[in-house]
């Protein structure tokens, strides 16, 4: 038996009010919230978020690491490295990426169920267009990981049943390589287009898994083009109730990601023995079909998804523009940070990347960044690496930072000493300045501390320890 | 082994100091020629008399020839210093101990930094590439992190403590309101740096050192030969110095209410100098007030005051120019400014002038028959930091 043997999701901490952008410009918006990623998320770094929660409910360790995103955040490089070293994979577990189309997402999870060695798939992706458009409202941001395998690699959650596929060439959404928006044909173009694609993608799944339309439990059908989804889904025949949410109210539209995010939401809230497709419309039509299995009962979520939902914080239509870059705020009249040097940044991978400190065999201290001579004791060249990305710690001092250069001032900066020892001097993210407070507890997250001279330099900061864990 | 100094071998004989101010009207090799003509003139000595230089800059040049150039400085030997904002003490402590030696006769070490030259408020670290996990704060923020820290340890509202170091900028800009040398030169009050708004913690901008451009020398000899140039002579009687390893920053045992290294640093040179008691034995000390809580918890570390009660010296007026003993009484780096090549000697430039009797009358110390003044100059932030402490003396013995 093969399917999915974990997932989990990654929400932005910040959400968007829709009716902020008429309030703002008189139109757009809309009603309910979107997604927003922070100024230091990036469609990597909100991968590995997600992949830290899937991996973080299994033992198995992948063989491969596929990463799918429209908004990539470096191109020729892969960015699936970044993930891979970021959750401490072993070298030989392959990271790819599936760049580019919206489709890439759902077409990495079906081609990974279809066969194959155990693979973590993720996808993220960060969504907007110009100010009141519609892509700005209906998008989102967000990210999500779903962890393919063999029973024998592990208890399948939700057993993979079949799949159907529909591929045509037409001219319904698109984006230049660089360019700040996405275009879209006449609405109705579409609407109509995508129709039949649907139905004949669905009945081959249907056919493949020897299912009627009444046999599925849950339908997830997701798709940038809203009208297409909402009328053609209808037609599809499965009970009204099966219907799932697709989160469109409270995170909005995560393109590449939301075929996957919605699915690890729905398994989250799936009993065993329910049959779920999904349906993911981008230049055709993917459609694939499990079923949950028994050992659902037992899959526990870090946070799940609605946890995350439950516990954001909205931010002010200005702060959403400056984030996307679409309104210059003034910085403080500081320097700008230099580019991370490649071969140092190289040389500590583990660090940079990982959280991997040191400890010391001697002594017992920990080291953050690792060390080669120990700080206690002066023992040399004994220390063991320590991953420290999941170990909680707590605020023992902090301060504003006005004076000093962030994309997003003021920095919030704290010193932290973690549980069972090491203490590292770390910024916070998603943290206002009124937020944080000695005793506050914290997880390090992997994020973009800035970007210098078209360098991205990724690091970890730390984030208040929130809602269920 | 051990740390023995070098007390009453070297005697320093002359010694300048520009203004600290905007200079932006002068360049790096003004200001190096300014001081340098101002320190031949108080020694009563020329340029050829000196045998060995050495330069402290921290980021406005590279190498002794910076110095050499300007000054036209032939066939003699310039070592360029660097050491964070201790630069200036670490190139006297270097010149001070090659007349110690033997190898030279007469030394002169210089200190200048031109700062305002880079179109931006505050330091700016010389860029080295790394990896890119450094701490992002300015120094601002690490040394904000002191207040909270040290009213929680004592159980102080942390309001009170804002308003106690906020008296240690109205004290160093009194000061420097009566130094025609200092940058700023206008009273100010605790009260109005309290209601300034904060840029980093609670501190305010009036909580930080100023940002000048400026330069100070000194020249010194063997103490024997004192005599032969001056009456008047200071005596070397400590230098100490402490480089930390980052320990605050890794350590959960250090709590950001005292910065060891100062305290290790002070301890080596009250040895050197046989001091025991120096509330009692120091008549006037300059030290390193980058940032108001500095001043505080120095006054601490030094031993001016016990644990926890500086804050309460401070609003006592300890350390006024008319308490019991006179910190920074030419304004600090608060109100002198901050060159920082510059700011170690230009801190001894004033324990001349105060232990000579030759500072200006209306910020001249008090004669309480000690005879000690002490420079602390430290570089870096709480828990990573290097710092100096030295000690003269005007009798010998």
């Amino acid at each position: 038996m093969r399917g999915i043997i974990a997932a989990g999701t990654h929400i932005p901490h910040y959400r968007l009010d829709r009716t902020e952008v008429a309030a703002f410009f008189g139109k757009g918006g809309g009603r309910g919230q979107r997604s927003v990623a922070s100024y230091d998320e990036d469609t990597t770094t909100m991968g590995v978020a997600a992949a830290r929660r899937a991996l973080a409910a299994t033992d198995l360790e992948p063989q491969a690491l596929w990463f799918a995103t429209a908004s990539p955040a470096y191109l020729e490089k892969t960015n699936a490295t970044a993930v891979h070293a970021a959750l401490q994979l072993g070298p030989e577990v392959g990271a790819l990426d599936f760049g580019g189309a919206l489709r890439s997402g759902a077409g990495a999870l079906r081609t990974a169920l279809t066969a194959g060695v155990s693979t973590l798939v993720v996808a993220a992706d960060q969504r907007g267009g110009l100010a009141t458009s519609a892509d700005e409202a209906a998008g989102g941001d967000g990210a999500a990981a779903v962890l393919i395998g063999d029973d024998t690699d592990g208890p399948v959650i939700a057993e993979y049943l079949g799949a159907g596929i529909a591929t045509e060439e037409f001219l319904e959404r698109w984006r230049l390589p660089g360019g700040d928006r996405s275009r879209a044909w006449e609405e109705r173009f579409g609407e109509v287009t995508y129709g039949p694609l649907m139905s004949q993608a669905w009945e081959q799944a249907l056919a493949a898994t020897s299912l009627s339309a009444d046999d599925i439990d849950k339908l997830i059908v997701t798709g940038t083009h809203g009208r297409a989804v909402a009328r053609n889904a209808k037609r599809l025949g499965v009970r009204d109730e099966a219907m799932v949410d697709d989160l469109s109210g409270s995170v909005g539209n995560t393109g590449t990601a939301h075929p996957l995010l919605v699915l690890t939401s729905a398994l989250e809230q799936a009993s065993p023995g329910e049959t779920i497709a999904v349906m993911t419309l981008a230049d055709g039509v993917e459609v694939i079909v499990l079923r949950a299995t028994d050992a659902i009962a037992a899959a526990a979520s870090a946070m799940s998804t609605a946890d995350q939902i439950a516990s954001g914080t909205t931010v002010s239509y200005g702060t959403f523009l400056s984030w996307r870059g679409m309104v210059s705020v003034e910085p403080p009249n500081r320097p700008l940070p230099n580019r991370p040097s490649a071969s140092a940044a190289h040389r500590r991978d583990d660090w940079k990347f990982g959280f991997v400190g040191s400890r010391d065999r001697s002594s017992g201290m920990i080291h953050l960044p690792p060390a080669r001579v120990s700080e206690k004791g002066g023992a040399v060249d004994d220390m063991e690496p320590v991953p420290m990305a999941d170990t909680v710690g707590t605020v023992v001092s902090f301060t504003i930072d006005k004076l000093v250069y962030s994309p997003s001032p003021p920095v919030v900066f704290a010193v932290v000493d973690f549980d069972g020892g090491g203490r590292a001097p770390l910024e916070l993210a998603d943290c206002g300045p009124d937020e944080i407070e000695v005793g506050m507890r914290v997880l390090p997250t992997f994020r973009r501390l800035f970007t210098a001279d078209e360098i991205h330099n990724y690091f970890w900061k730390v984030a208040p320890v929130r809602g269920v864990r | 082994m051990g740390s023995h100094g070098i007390k009453d071998q070297v005697a320093i004989i002359g010694m300048g100091c520009t203004p600290f101010t905007e200079h932006w009207d002068k360049s790096l090799d003004d200001l190096i020629i300014d001081a340098a003509q101002l320190t031949y003139a108080s020694a009563g000595i020329h340029q050829d008399d000196i045998d060995a230089f050495w330069f402290g800059t921290s980021q406005s040049a590279a190498s002794g020839l910076a110095m050499g150039g300007p000054l036209k400085i032939h066939g003699k030997p310039i070592t360029r210093v660097e050491n964070y904002c201790t630069t200036g003490s670490e190139a006297m402590r270097a010149a001070a101990y090659a007349v110690a030696s033997g190898a030279y006769d007469v030394v002169m070490a210089l200190g200048a930094e031109k700062v305002k030259d880079g179109g931006y408020q505050g330091l700016n670290a010389f860029p080295i590439p790394t990896d890119g996990t450094q701490r992002t704060l300015t120094a601002a923020g690490m040394f904000s992190l002191i207040l909270p820290a040290y009213a929680e340890k004592y159980g102080i509202d942390e309001d009170e403590i804002r308003y106690s170091v906020a008296t240690i900028a109205e004290k160093n800009h009194f000061n420097g309101a009566r130094n025609p040398l200092a940058q700023f030169r206008r009273e100010t009050s605790a009260e109005q740096i309290c209601q300034m708004a904060a840029v980093a913690g609670r501190l305010s901008v009036f909580d930080c050192a100023g940002v000048a451009d400026g330069a100070a020398a000194v020249i010194m000899c063997r103490a024997e030969d004192a005599h032969k140039y001056t009456e008047n002579a200071l005596y070397v009687k400590a230098l100490s110095f402490v480089a930390g390893t980052g320990a605050g920053s890794l350590d959960p045992d250090y709590d950001y209410t005292t910065l060891p290294e100062c305290k290790w640093a002070a301890d080596d040179a009250y040895a050197q100098a046989g001091v025991t008691s120096p509330r009692d034995e120091i008549a006037v000390a300059e030290v390193h007030d980058c940032f108001t809580p500095t001043e505080l918890v120095l006054m601490e570390d030094l031993g001016f005051s016990d644990p926890g009660q500086a804050w309460r010296d401070v609003l006592d007026g300890a350390f006024r120019l008319d308490g019991r003993l006179p910190v920074n009484s030419d304004g600090g780096l608060k109100a002198f400014g901050h060159p920082v090549g510059a700011s170690g000697l230009r801190m001894l430039y004033e324990i001349w002038l105060q232990l000579r009797g030759e500072a200006p009358e209306e910020r001249r110390i008090a004669d309480h028959g000690r005879k000690l003044g002490l420079v602390h100059n430290l570089g870096g932030y709480p828990g990573e930091m290097v710092s100096f402490v030295g000690i003269y003396g005007t009798e010998l013995g």
